[in-house]
């Protein structure tokens, strides 16, 4: 089992290990994985409570890191406290491993952590995430770490913070049927296409983060544990493995993802989900997997056979 | 002493010379040049420009450089100038599409015409103190973010070059940075351009007339307010008001699902056409930041669902007050939309009338000046008003109630 995998058993041992920045290249002057030990074990304790009470929002105390706010603190904060150094961590961004973000996510947490980077999916025990869900299975031992802009699944339809935490705590969430129930009425479907709002473990109403709809049915009794870092907010949240995830319908207008009419132009993918690139300037589009590392591992194996 | 205020000739000569000293700081330390200013915080610059409404580099150096570095003050300075000047012509509108970029991203697709270039950004610095800015010397400058060892988690360094360098030099070694010779203004199709060929986006200009703009210089404004008052309003408006009006519509107090489309950074050609010659001639460069938000827009029974576009555009290099800007203006579009106005960024009369920060700085500092005559029939009222309190219920309630007895003055007139 990873160092990663072994935090809800103890934090003990992080805590203990002696800083492997002095036998890695790291930055000179921070502890490992940037943050301090305190402030690793105040967000590990806020997780704990994250993934005893599904979908539900721990406030936290949440520290300024050296990337804006909105590009990802939170996400970070909770890779920051669940890393060790035998960890292997692949950071991706729009599905991608290579996009500006995830790069630079990445690379913070070489700099700072020493740990192994990775883009193959299978490989990593912790995956930082900004707007996908890998394409490929993952399995129990993962941690999938969300980067969350808005945690609040009401706030467009209830700003005020305190009224909010009402309605979840009445778990009265009338009002997001009767969004839904209008989009249907204005558009004949439901129009929301991505932070697609789900029920976790049959109590709690949460925001995905703003993955595709598409990716919403991996959320759904998915092997990993999946931890939700809003900075900006100072939430966390968290889907424990195993836990059942509905994703918001009607019996008439049941929940359906994307579909193309198109298939990856790179490896010839029809259910994965596909990135629409301009290529010149009378508009010309191609398709390709928004999963770089799906699409590439398959382009690998249509070259070896 | 406050009392000199009144008055005091001397006093205020006085206070003139602790500016100039506190300005000049310790006299051993040399001083800073207005051309340093302008070479080395071009982005201070940038912001003097543009709520100055005046683009000359170097007089908002020297008004950065005269205010200390408090930029409203230094914005104040600029506007105060900018006044003074004869108006000789009125430009062409500038044409964004033509432009030297050195910069120009858009969030709505992985790739797009003309590529994605990163230029100069703070944006994926990683914001750690870099000390090595604290020796004085040059000589690190070289050294200081283009170390040329691939860093540590840099997996796709060949790939992640490419895309830095797009086309301009790509004939050059890997690993070595040339600086190209400056390219010619041209023209690169706008994402928005790509977007609205389809119907997908709205067009701009849906009845093709182009009417010409207000001009809030020589006309007051009055709500509910023009667009091209609106944006001329926001261009001079303060980055930080319209950075926290754009803020709140992303945390529910506004409801628009904003997408950068394309933001674009360069030079552009400036013309005017003198009536003497009849025909346009290039005058000189600007440089620009332009943001276009793609935004929802559910349609009704007469428009199809379509997207929606807020503008904002700054001199210089100033991209949080470009999506700021752009973020408000189609906030301010609400009601123009068919949706109703809920929260305050949609308010024309709210945001209009609040976001000049020479106005506002004016106005919220004017509480210094003397407001003693005012004051004192306010002083008089409330010992009266204690007065009559005492009579009717007694001396004790009235020590204890010092807080009942406002109430009462907050009802009569505020001191202008």
């Amino acid at each position: 089992m990873s160092d990663a995998a072994d935090l809800l058993n103890t934090s003990r041992d992080t805590a203990q290990t002696p800083s492997p920045a002095s036998s890695t290249a790291t930055v000179e002057g921070y502890n490992f994985a940037f943050l301090d030990e305190q402030t690793k074990r105040m967000i590990r304790r806020s997780l704990l409570k994250a993934v005893a009470i599904p979908g539900y929002q721990v406030p936290f105390g949440s520290r300024e890191m050296p990337l804006p706010y909105g590009w990802g603190t939170g996400g970070i904060q909770v890779s920051a406290a669940v890393i060790g150094a035998n960890d292997t961590l692949k950071v991706i961004d729009q599905g991608a491993d290579d996009t500006t973000n995830a790069v630079n996510i990445r690379r913070f947490f070489a700099r700072t952590a020493g740990v192994a980077t990775t883009t193959k999916t299978s490989d990593a025990t912790v995956i930082q995430t900004r707007h996908r869900i890998p394409e490929a299975a993952l399995h129990e031992g993962q941690i999938m770490v969300y980067q969350v802009p808005m945690p609040e699944p009401l706030f467009r339809l209830e700003p005020r913070i305190v009224e909010s935490r009402k309605l979840h705590a009445l778990g009265e969430y009338g009002l997001m049927r009767v969004r839904l129930y209008e989009d249907i009425v204005r558009h004949g479907a439901i129009a929301t296409t991505y932070d697609y709002p789900v029920i976790v473990n049959g109590r709690y109403l949460t925001s995905p983060s703003p993955i595709p709809k598409f990716d919403n049915p991996k959320l759904h009794m998915n092997p990993a544990l999946q931890l939700f870092g809003a900075g900006r907010e100072r939430r966390l949240y968290a889907i424990p493995p195993y836990t059942p995830v509905e994703s918001l319908d009607f019996d008439d207008h049941p929940f359906e993802i994307q579909k193309w009419d198109a298939h990856c132009a790179l490896c010839g993918a029809t259910d994965s989900f596909l990135d629409e690139v301009i290529t010149d300037d009378a508009g010309t589009r191609m398709y390709v997997c928004s999963d770089s590392d799906y699409c590439g591992s398959r382009t690998a194996t249509k070259e070896v056979a | 002493m406050y009392v000199a205020v009144k008055g005091g000739e001397r006093a205020i000569e006085q206070s003139w010379d602790l500016l100039a000293k506190a300005r000049r700081g310790n006299p051993d330390v040399p001083a800073l040049s207005v051309t340093q200013i302008r070479e080395q915080m071009r982005l201070a610059v940038s912001r003097v420009m543009s709520e100055g409404a005046l683009y000359d580099e170097t007089l908002a150096a020297l008004a950065i450089k005269q205010a200390a570095g408090d930029l409203v003050e230094a914005i104040f300075l600029l506007r105060a100038y900018r006044t003074t000047l004869p108006r000789l012509g009125t430009t062409k509108p500038i044409d964004t599409a033509t432009m030297r970029l050195s910069r120009r991203i858009s969030a709505t697709f992985k790739d797009v015409p003309g590529g994605q270039v990163l230029g100069a950004t703070y944006d994926y610095t990683q914001r750690l103190l870099d000390f090595a800015l604290l020796a004085e010397g040059e000589a690190n400058d070289a050294h200081a973010h283009g170390g040329r060892e691939p860093l540590p988690g840099e997996i796709r360094a060949d790939l992640a070059q490419d895309s830095a360098h797009v086309e301009s030099n790509g004939a050059a070694a890997p690993g070595e940075v040339t600086i190209p010779p400056v390219p010619p203004i041209s023209a690169t199709p706008r994402v928005t351009d790509i977007l609205g060929r389809d119907g997908l986006l709205e067009a701009l200009r849906a009845d093709g007339t182009d009417p010409e703009p207000h001009d809030l210089v020589h006309s007051p404004l009055f709500t509910p307010a023009s667009r091209t008052a609106r944006l001329q309003n926001l261009a001079r408006g303060d980055e930080g008001f319209l950075l926290a009006l754009g803020y709140s519509t992303q945390r529910g107090y506004g409801n628009d699902h904003p997408f950068a489309g394309e933001i674009r950074i360069g030079q552009v050609a400036v013309e005017i056409v003198p009536e003497e010659l009849g025909f346009a001639i290039d005058i000189g460069e600007i440089a620009v930041t332009e943001c276009q938000m793609v935004t929802q827009f559910g349609g009704n029974q007469d428009v199809p669902p379509q997207f929606t576009q807020g503008y904002g555009l700054a001199f210089g290099h100033n991209e949080r007050k470009a999506l700021a800007m752009s973020l408000v203006d189609r906030a301010l579009r609400t009601q123009e939309l068919g949706d109703a106005v809920t929260s305050p960024a949609q308010q024309q009369e709210f945001v209009l009338y609040h976001s000049d920060n020479v106005e506002a700085s004016g106005f919220v500092q004017h509480l210094k000046l003397p407001h003693y005559v005012d004051f004192q029939a306010e002083l008089e009222l409330v010992r009266r008003l204690r007065a009559e309190h005492a009579a009717k219920y007694g001396t004790q309630a009235a020590g204890a109630s010092d807080g009942l007895a406002a109430p009462a003055v907050q009802n009569t007139q505020e001191a202008a």
